[in-house]
């Protein structure tokens, strides 16, 4: 683990978090290598959104996480500190950030399209937005910037069956053909166990790093849910 | 009503219409009228000391803000009551230590002739507050998103945050001597908020924020002149007029 590799994006050593006296990750490596895609799994409160935080440095935290040199990153966070009733349109954020980016505003309408937001929406408030779309609009938002990783945090959650699949090909697209690194937390095994070439699965009893096939089987799954998870593998 | 005193009060409400729109949709319309109260003892020290007012405002106004700043990365419950009881008690304490007539023009503001230094230091803060919206109007477009999606994107959210306040502070200074501690507040929020409701989009947000500051500053002047009253509390009146009429008329969505 402590042998640096060429090709990976990402290296996190002994990496521990603690608010107050409540330890939320403790002693954690693992290495991601670059065009992967990597699943955070865990039960509530594992620390899986704390992880993102740290290795995007939002909080403070001990031991190492080091990004290959270069690395660009698109976070699309979970749960937004934003009132949805202020009068910005999509448009007006995806321009913002373009800018931010040195960008320029006209290929913002590239990203709109790409994640299958119209663009007659993108000129509304995003109040009048539904979760689904506004969803999407923070990928695109994440994308902007052009991103050489995708952090993602349960980016399926509030959206509608068809707007899962959409969202969830879409990742799978940015990773396969635009060559992105893509790290989601999900609670959805189907889609971990389809999309993920590694899981990373995190409790309070134990973390565990590698290939779907060994990490979702159902013993390691009740060990770390620490109840019984209803899960069948559908062989492909 | 003499050009320059005019043109000072455009430059103010102009300031307070641009940084208004970016506190209230960083919910932050709460924060800003204890914040404002905190220029009392400011003022209070100032003329014990026979100093310009202004400086002892400023001194206390960016304090206030660096309060507000180092507070705003705790638990939300906790900041609102450190503001509630610290910038009260301000306001208490500024009464104490400020006498008559410059009690009552430090709460609600007053006419009187502009002195030089006052003009520069208003031009030059109005110029600073105007330029600072405009150049990092983007950057605090993304942090409203999420302060760590902005980090992602490599903007630096604390040094931007407390920018941003020293700015709302710095537009409190600047509106103090014709609205006073206890009314700026209401002119920095309530243009933005009526512009919040009518608005579709960013631009428009912030132009009618604007528009509508000037037009109760103008207007809250013109009348307070014409039948002898205090200038601020009308200024105020003819904001909070104007917001009420936009209920009526607010888009549906």
């Amino acid at each position: 683990m402590e042998a640096s590799n060429v090709d990976s994006v990402l290296e996190v050593s002994h990496l521990s978090v603690q608010f107050g006296n409540r330890k939320v990750l403790s002693d954690l490596s693992f290495q991601v290598s670059t065009g992967s895609s990597i699943a955070i799994i865990g039960p509530n409160g594992a620390g899986k959104t704390v992880l993102f935080r740290a290795l995007i440095g939002s909080i403070p935290f001990e031991g190492s996480v080091r990004w290959a040199a270069g690395t660009r990153i698109g976070y699309v966070p979970q749960k937004l500190d934003l009132e949805r009733d202020i009068p910005i349109t999509g448009v007006d954020f995806l321009r913002a950030r373009s800018a931010v980016a040195g960008g320029s505003i006209a290929h913002t309408s590239r990203f709109l399209n790409l994640v299958g937001v119209p663009p007659e929406i993108a000129q509304q408030p995003i109040g009048t937005m539904s979760g689904g779309q506004f969803q999407r609009l923070l990928v695109a938002f994440a994308l902007v910037g052009d991103p050489t990783v995708l952090l993602l945090d349960e980016p399926t959650a509030g959206v509608d069956e068809p707007g899962q699949e959409r969202l969830n090909e879409l990742m799978h697209r940015l990773q396969v053909d635009h060559g992105l690194t893509v790290l989601f937390i999900s609670h959805e095994l189907s889609v971990v166990y389809r999309y993920a070439m590694n899981v990373l699965c995190l409790s309070r009893v134990r973390a565990c790093f590698g290939p779907p096939r060994t990490i979702l089987t159902p013993e390691l799954l009740d060990q770390v849910y620490g109840t019984q998870v209803n899960y069948h593998v559908h062989e492909r | 009503m003499s050009a320059e005193i005019l043109f000072l009060s455009i430059a103010m409400a102009v300031a307070s219409g641009l940084v208004g729109c970016f506190a209230v949709m960083r919910r932050m319309a709460l924060a800003a009228d204890p914040l404002s109260h905190v220029a009392l003892p400011g003022i209070g020290v100032a003329l014990a000391l026979h100093i310009h007012p202004i400086v002892g405002a400023v001194a206390m106004l960016f304090f206030g803000a660096l309060l507000v700043w180092a507070l705003e990365d705790r638990a939300r419950v906790a900041t609102e009551t450190v503001i509630g009881v610290v910038f009260s008690g301000a306001l208490a304490i500024g009464s104490l230590m400020t006498k008559g007539e410059d009690l009552i023009e430090a709460l609600f503001g007053g006419a009187g002739a502009l002195q030089w230094p006052e003009i520069v230091f208003g031009l030059l803060a109005a110029t600073a507050i105007v330029s600072f919206i405009i150049t990092q109007r983007n950057r605090l477009v993304v942090m409203l998103v999420s302060p760590d999606v902005a980090r992602t994107a490599g903007i630096n959210v604390r040094c931007l945050n407390l920018l941003y306040l020293q700015m709302f502070a710095l537009t409190i200074a600047l509106g103090l001597r014709y609205l006073g501690v206890l009314l700026m507040g209401a002119l920095i929020i309530i243009p933005a908020a009526t512009a919040k409701g009518l608005a579709r989009n960013l631009d428009g947000m912030l132009c009618l924020a604007i528009g509508l500051s000037v037009f109760a500053t103008v207007v809250g002047t013109s009348i307070a002149s014409w039948l002898q009253l205090e200038t601020g509390p009308l200024i105020v009146t003819v904001a909070a007029a104007t917001f009420l009429v936009s209920l009526v008329r607010r888009p549906s969505s």
